[in-house]
């Protein structure tokens, strides 16, 4: 009985999330003073991956990390730097998993290949049809 | 004009064969994938690049602040990315304690953190640190690549990124570790 009552209480327990105290950094949730500044921060973040959560652009997330990853995007943006010049900083440091925008390259290759070379078969598949209704 | 009988063209019969396998072969990748999914660490691209300059306040009361970069000494040491709010960095501490009691100097950063938190971290799991700064928003762990707690790279005496080490230090990566730093010297 003792061990179900530890078992249950165990599984009651939510797993402890290991969070900072601190409050957010300056930026993580506050949108920057200019409208065009902050639809530009926002557009890149909606585009960035959140290292933690794996799932989420680091606009949708609610981690520590992707926090500070706002806060990092808004005061460059703010101090004038250019959104792709943000992502490429990134990319040196974390590589193409960081952003959702995959950059063409040998291997990303077959992934932007894939959807022509679908449309040109079903081009071709239907050119048959076509031809086939048009001599009956 | 009646529309054309497909009935008189005979089909391939292998092309019924071809939606079937198309289905087993993505109900492969797709179980394939849960039952191995794989390594989720997202690996620093900075090995090989020097570890970016700054200058960090004290991670706890009373220590120097903390300037990343080159060692002072010149030779390969440890930068351990942790944070007193992170669980499996608790579980590291013993083993960092080893290391430092084998003479590796280790430096830290604390994330997103405390003096008085650390602090009281260090009091309770024991100070395996020479030098420690805080980084309150993760600048310094965005720079290097780093993706959590705890982690922990090999600087060597240049100042360039060597090995990173994702995760907790369990006894059994401490030989990969110290082999790493005496490849650095």
């Amino acid at each position: 009985m003792k061990l179900l009552v530890a078992a249950v209480a165990l599984a009651a327990a939510a797993p402890l999330l290991a969070q900072s105290t601190l409050p957010a950094a300056e930026y993580a949730n506050t949108q920057l003073p200019d409208p065009k500044q902050e639809a530009k921060a926002r557009a890149l973040m909606e585009t960035l991956r959140c290292l933690v959560c794996q799932g989420q652009s680091i606009a949708d997330s609610n981690a520590d990390m992707a926090g500070d990853m706002r806060a990092l995007v808004r005061k460059r943006i703010a101090a004038g730097e250019d959104p792709e010049s943000i992502r490429h900083w990134l990319v040196e440091r974390y590589g193409d998993w960081v952003t959702y925008e995959p950059p063409l390259s040998v291997r990303t290759g077959p992934l932007w290949a894939l959807p022509i070379l679908l449309l040109g078969a079903g081009l071709v598949l239907a050119r048959g049809r076509f031809k086939r209704k048009a001599k009956s | 004009m009646s529309a054309p009988s497909e009935t008189g063209r005979t089909a391939k019969p292998w092309v019924l064969w071809v939606p079937l396998t198309l289905f087993v072969l993505f109900f492969a990748m797709a179980a394939v994938k849960l039952v191995w999914p794989g390594n989720t660490n997202i690996d620093s691209q900075m090995i090989g690049k020097p570890l970016p300059r700054m200058l960090l306040p004290p991670g706890v009361a009373g220590r120097a602040p903390f300037q990343t970069g080159a060692a002072p000494d010149g030779k390969p040491r440890l930068l351990n990315v942790f944070a007193s709010w992170c669980i499996p960095c608790i579980a590291e501490a013993p083993v960092l304690m080893e290391m430092k009691r084998q003479g590796i100097k280790i430096d830290a950063v604390a994330i997103r953190d405390r003096p008085e938190d650390v602090a009281t971290f260090l009091g309770r799991w024991g100070d395996p640190y020479e030098r420690i700064g805080s980084d309150v928003d993760a600048s310094l762990q965005l720079a290097i690549g780093s993706s959590g707690v705890p982690e922990t790279f090999v600087i060597d005496g240049k100042g360039v990124i060597r090995l990173q080490h994702i995760g907790d230090i369990r006894p059994e990566d401490m030989a990969d570790i110290v082999k790493a730093l005496e490849d650095a010297r």
